[in-house]
């Protein structure tokens, strides 16, 4: 409800924004805290959120997504449809028209070359372009004229907004950028550091790893906008201290991602200078179960692989328990607030994706003893710890190092212990954990433990290759060098026959109804344990207007409507 | 004094490469990935495609052999290149930053500054406490000023910064209003006003860093001080008919220098290490704040320079330590 | 002080005459028939005049015996969460309040004290004791001087994280097996702290010792032919003894706080295993609403760094012959 009250007030304010805003660079300063400092400005070279926003203040997709998540032309005119001719029947290309008169910031005018560049740039096998995926199939982007982009793909896609959409596909400049394609890309710092855009600013000075200076585009699109002539953004430190300075000393107005214990931001919020918002999409955390058997005392190799299943952890009746026993509204009141919703589901969001059939909003002990009992698995040798087939209960339980995960570490290893399940438990740095090193045992995909809890989500709105997570073949192996998304290596034939029907699918109601399937067949047959739905808190300054959380795209997506309050 | 110092000069060189060697393999072996950063949703093909471009494809012995051209010879060059206007350097790849696709030097020249500004200071100020606490807490032992010397320094020692830091945030930006609490980096001294401005962000940290050094140093002040007041030599020179200055302002000083030499040649390099959890509390965007991001990122190429930039300065400043301890005590022979 | 005079007959290098150049008296003989006083017992009752001294070692064993026998009478798992009670100020079922998950803060400073205590003195031991021994060796002789400083030089240089996380990628597991995850962590953690913290000391150190061998006292004993490992025990250490004094009060307090580090980065202690200093880092988001959370990690760590201070002040002032003469 507090949510709701709170976008409903951020977009009443939005609403009144023409009338404050009078010429462009009229509101002065606006400073920006992100406790993670942008390193670059090229979000093809890197794929950090923090690079990506920053970057968002000077270039821009030819669409963006809005805070519900629905499409809304930025450079383009229109969003291309089916309906509208942009959507070929066949489902297998995409006519962008460009919207008229935009420039870049150097003052020459914005093309279809622009667009058919930044695509060259991405797909070139040397350059190492972080947002590739977003080009998955493509086999041709062409320069109809100056003002129209065909980009066609390989087979019929039925969500053709990959490319060109959203903060992670902006448009880079092709005459700055033309010297700077595949192996050269990283070697061009000044391009990286200061690309020409057609967003709302322009860089001044960039620090990397500490603080960007913009100022005002004087070629921006819309004369009467950016309200603010100049712009700091301020990167490193911690989130306690960038919502300390937003909102108990003023210093900043705007603090990112804030993922702070509900009593701290309460306690920041007394500070009476900034206002939380906070804002969904489909991030979960969960547990994952490792379907495999990570005991040390297998050979390497064969540790955590297909080859040898876990003892006790693909019983129904043990994963099943393990989720009655957690007290999910406790863990979303103590880690999260209004950051955090429960759920039971692996793809909670969009709202059409998120599947009804479940519930786990109430916490189950005696339940889920029963159901252990009742399974034949009972403590046979008195030390408080069950036992499957002589096997006892006990897992290794690991996780990033994070005080809300060991938080929630400490409270799950708790209600676990009470239904008879013993768990040691593990907090390995994230820059380890998260990592892909194969010669570290610590990473999550390698999944050296039996149970592992993190966070994830995906890009955009549509769930297709994220619920591609659980096909059997992306399981990490020794032979894959220990990559891949199945972390859980969840293997079930159904499910990989159903996906391959969603990839076929056309029309959003059909794709609902399969990805929803897709979801409760994982969660149903334990591959994981979804525990929060997470939302993204930020702070604004209760002085700043204008701001709309955006979950689906940057978060910085409508900074040139942003304008500081008059009276205030 | 001279031949030992020019010998000492000339074994540095092996023993630096020989350094630069060790921290590139620890480096090597320890585990991280570069990529740990980049969002979940970035797929491990892709990943492993950007690793590629970073040259981490290359054998082991091949990449080293890059890093040391690169910091040897190369960046000499640009070195050269930005002082006189020359172009020797042009076209050659310099230590790139895996992070921000930028050479490493670039980024170190532009963040030495506040480290410079902050923590010298820091320093500057902890020995100008230091030295005078310690001595008279020596001269005075167990007198009421050496009782809470210890006291204070003891808790100021003991605190550790990521504690004391928000402390001083909390009282001083946050209750009263004082300083900021998040240090600015683009803030140019030029007038009175933009001086006042950096006093008040330089306060805090250097209060929090002086503390610890101060409390480090006035304790070995003050014990090898004690050490000495009762040589016999002190005696000699009381009996001598010295004033009571003369006696421990220069004699019995001079002979308790060397173990404060050491530690402040210790200290000097840490300097320019930056102090990496005060950095992080007040935003100071220093040189330690430049090396913790990097070892989180696993940015090889910038932890190896900065490592090996500090191992430099080490092994000077322990160079001219042993100098001063020939100077200090004549006794102290090298060769 | 009071029996001064006997007791230097057992300390050679005071110089004086032995007792056995005199002819024994009545008196004497009386009492050499009673066992002769040792060097310790003078060490002792000189420590004991040192008020300083006895308030650290009454303190410091007042802290050890809250934190190990503790536990006994207050018997609160500190581990046991009670998620009703979270967030509570001090009363009598909790003296020193509840944490965020509802865990007694008395129990977990106990459980915690154990850790930091043990943590923090074995490592800083292992740490004086690398350093002494290559400070010396380093300083007195002159041909290992070269190497010994390099090997310094390297290990000051080396950046802290990096080493660590090999140190654990490569021995946690077989130190684990061989001697179960507790205790396994626990050695590796205080070797870890060991080896990268002796190094200031070793400096320091020699950089005395080689000013000191260089003093006539030394002369005089190596012309008389004393070992050189004779010269080292009962000449140079006993003169670098403030220094290394000074490096242990420091060390401990280093070695409490980058436990917490370590736990802290992932390298440590499971997650729900309370130690000080992890305690004072979780406690520090919520200085503003509980500060107690803070308090009392703070002034523990704070109390324990002091008590060793005096300890070692005391301890130093003691083993000083001069000042024993006093």
């Amino acid at each position: 409800m507090k949510i709701k009250t709170l976008l409903l007030g951020a977009i009443a304010s939005t609403a009144m924004a023409p009338m404050a805003m009078a010429e462009r660079g009229s509101d002065g300063n606006v400073s920006i805290i992100y406790w993670q400092a942008p390193s670059i400005l090229n979000p093809f070279l890197s794929g950090g959120t923090k690079d990506v926003e920053a970057s968002s203040l000077v270039i821009e997709p030819l669409a963006r997504y809005d805070q519900d998540g629905n499409m809304v032309p930025f450079l383009a005119s229109e969003i291309p449809t089916v309906e509208n001719g942009g959507v070929s029947e066949d489902l297998t290309s995409i006519t962008w028209k460009i919207a008229p008169g935009i420039t870049w910031s150097d003052g020459t005018p914005f093309t279809s070359a622009d667009v058919k560049f930044t695509a060259d740039y991405c797909m070139d096998p040397d350059g190492g372009c972080a947002q590739v995926t977003k080009f998955e199939g493509v086999t041709a982007v062409e320069a109809v004229d100056d003002l129209t982009v065909k980009v066609t793909f390989d087979k019929p896609t039925p969500f053709p907004y990959g490319p060109f959409v959203g903060g992670e596909s902006p448009i880079i400049q092709a005459a700055q950028f033309a010297d700077c394609t595949g192996a050269k890309a990283p070697e061009c710092t000044d391009q990286n550091f200061n690309p020409i855009g057609t967003g709302p600013f322009v860089v001044t000075e960039f620090k990397p790893n500490d603080v960007i200076t913009f100022q005002a585009n004087d070629n921006y699109r819309d004369p009467a906008k950016p309200a603010f002539a100049s712009v700091t953004f301020k990167g490193g430190g911690d989130a306690t201290a960038a919502g300390r300075a937003v909102m108990e000393t003023g210093e900043f107005d705007y603090a990112w991602n804030l993922q702070l214990a509900p009593e701290v931001i309460a306690q920041m919020q007394e500070g009476g200078k900034g206002t939380p918002v906070a804002g969904f999409g489909p991030l979960v955390e969960r547990i994952m179960l490792n379907q495999t058997n990570p005991s040390p005392d297998l050979p390497e190799g064969e540790r955590s692989t297909a080859a040898h299943p876990h003892p006790f952890l693909q019983d129904p009746a043990v994963y099943k328990a393990m989720s009655m026993a957690i007290d999910r509204p406790l863990l979303v009141e103590i880690g999260y607030g209004q950051a955090g919703k429960v759920t039971c589901n692996w793809v909670p969001a969009p709202a059409a994706f998120n599947s009804t059939s479940m519930t786990c909003d109430t916490q189950d002990i005696e339940g889920a003893k029963k159901m252990l009992d009742d399974a034949g698995i009972v403590d046979t040798d008195g030390d408080g710890v069950r036992e499957k087939d002589g096997v006892p209960l006990k897992v290794v339980y690991q996780t990033s190092t994070n005080a809300v995960r060991q938080d929630f570490q400490a409270l799950i290893k708790e209600w676990w212990s009470q239904i008879g399940i013993e768990s040691e438990l593990r907090n390995i740095n994230a820059s380890v954990f998260f990592g892909g090193d194969p010669g570290s045992p610590d990473t999550f995909q390698k999944f050296y433990a039996d149970v592992e809890m993190y966070a994830n989500t995906f890009n955009g709105t549509d769930p297709q290759s994220y619920l591609g997570n659980g096909l059997c073949d992306k399981a990490p192996r020794p032979d894959s060098q220990w990559q891949g998304e199945n972390i859980s290596r969840f293997c079930n034939e159904e499910f990989d026959k159903l996906h391959a029907q969603l990839a076929e699918t056309a029309g959003l109601e059909q794709r609902a109804a399969i990805a929803t399937q897709l979801n409760d067949i994982i969660v149903q047959n334990g591959g994981m344990i979804p525990l929060v739905h997470r939302g993204r808190l930020s702070a604004h300054a209760n002085t700043l207007g204008g701001v709309v959380l955006n979950v689906w795209d940057s978060e910085l997506w409508n900074i040139a409507d942003w304008y500081r309050k008059t009276g205030s | 004094m001279l031949n030992f110092t020019i010998r000492r000069l000339i074994l540095a060189v092996p023993t630096l490469l020989f350094i630069s060697l060790v921290i590139f393999l620890l480096l090597e072996l320890a585990p991280g990935d570069p990529m740990a950063q980049v969002p979940l949703t970035v797929p491990p093909e892709v990943k492993e495609k950007m690793r590629e471009a970073l040259g981490l494809g290359q054998p082991m012995h091949i990449r080293f052999w890059k890093w040391i051209v690169q910091f040897f010879w190369i960046e000499p060059q640009v070195l050269i290149d930005a002082m006189f206007g020359t172009t020797f350097s042009e076209g050659d790849l310099r230590v790139i930053s895996w992070q921000t696709r930028s050479p490493v030097m670039d980024i170190v020249v532009q963040r030495i500054p506040q480290t410079l500004w902050v923590v010298g200071t820091a320093y500057v100020v902890a020995i100008l406490i230091a030295l005078p606490i310690g001595i008279y807490s020596a001269y005075r032992q167990y007198s009421w000023f050496d009782q809470m010397g210890t006291f204070v320094s003891m808790i100021g020692f003991s605190v550790p910064p990521f504690f004391s830091g928000v402390l001083v945030i909390v009282i001083f930006s946050v209750q009263l209003g004082w300083f900021p609490s998040i240090y600015d980096t683009t803030l140019v001294v030029n007038s009175w006003d933009s001086f006042v401005l950096q006093l008040k962000q330089m306060i805090m940290p250097v209060m929090v860093l002086a503390l610890q050094i101060t409390a480090q140093l006035s304790r070995f002040m003050r014990a090898s001080m004690l050490d000495n007041l009762n040589q016999d030599y002190v005696r000699t020179a009381r009996a001598k008919g010295l004033s009571e200055y003369v006696v421990v302002m220069v004699h019995v000083l001079r002979n308790s220098m060397i173990p404060v030499v050491t530690v402040i040649a210790l200290g000097i390099p840490a300097i320019f290490g930056g102090a990496i959890i005060t950095e992080q509390v007040f935003k100071v965007n220093g040189i330690g704040q430049l090396l913790i991001g990097a070892i989180q990122a696993n940015d090889l190429p910038m932890v190896q320079t900065l490592t090996f930039i500090f191992a430099v300065l080490i092994v000077l400043f322990n160079l001219i330590a042993d100098v001063l301890y020939g100077i200090l005590d004549p006794r102290i022979r090298y060769d | 002080m009071t029996d001064h005079n006997h007791s230097d007959t057992l300390i050679p290098d005071e110089g004086l005459a032995p007792a056995s150049t005199a002819l024994p008296t009545a008196d004497v003989l009386e009492e050499l028939a009673t066992p002769p006083r040792s060097q310790w017992r003078d060490v002792w009752d000189q420590f004991k005049t040192h008020k300083g001294a006895m308030l650290g070692a009454v303190l410091f064993i007042f802290i050890v015996a809250a934190v190990y026998l503790g536990p006994f009478l207050w018997t609160i798992d500190p581990t046991q969460i009670d998620i009703r009670s979270r967030n509570q100020g001090p009363s009598f079922a909790h003296p020193f309040g509840t944490d965020q998950l509802g865990r007694d803060i008395m129990a977990r400073m106990m459980s915690g004290g154990q850790t930091s205590v043990s943590v923090g003195i074995t490592a800083m031991l292992l740490a004086l004791f690398l350093g002494s021994f290559i400070g010396v060796v380093a300083g007195f002789f002159r041909r290992l001087d070269g190497p010994l400083m390099r090997l310094t030089d390297l290990f000051l240089a080396l950046p802290l994280l990096p080493l660590l996380l090999v140190m654990m990628l490569l021995f946690r597991e077989p130190l684990s097996a061989a001697f179960g995850l507790e205790r396994g962590i626990f050695i590796l953690i205080v070797c870890a702290i060991g080896i990268t913290s002796w190094m200031p000391t070793a400096r320091i150190v020699r950089g005395d010792v080689l000013a000191i061998k260089e003093r006539e006292f030394v002369l005089a004993a190596r012309s008389i032919g004393t070992s050189n490992s004779q010269i080292i025990t009962r000449h140079i250490l006993p003169n670098v003894l403030s220094p290394i004094m000074v490096s242990a009060t420091l060390g401990i307090a280093t070695a409490i706080i980058t436990e917490s580090a370590l736990s802290f980065l992932g390298l440590g202690f499971p997650p729900d295993f309370p130690t000080w200093g992890r305690l004072l880092f979780d406690g520090v988001d919520y200085l503003q609403q509980y500060p107690e959370r803070v308090f009392w990690p703070g002034l523990a760590i704070s109390l324990t760094v002091l008590s060793v201070n005096y300890l070692g002040d005391g301890l130093r002032d003691a083993l000083d012959p001069r000042i024993r003469g006093r």
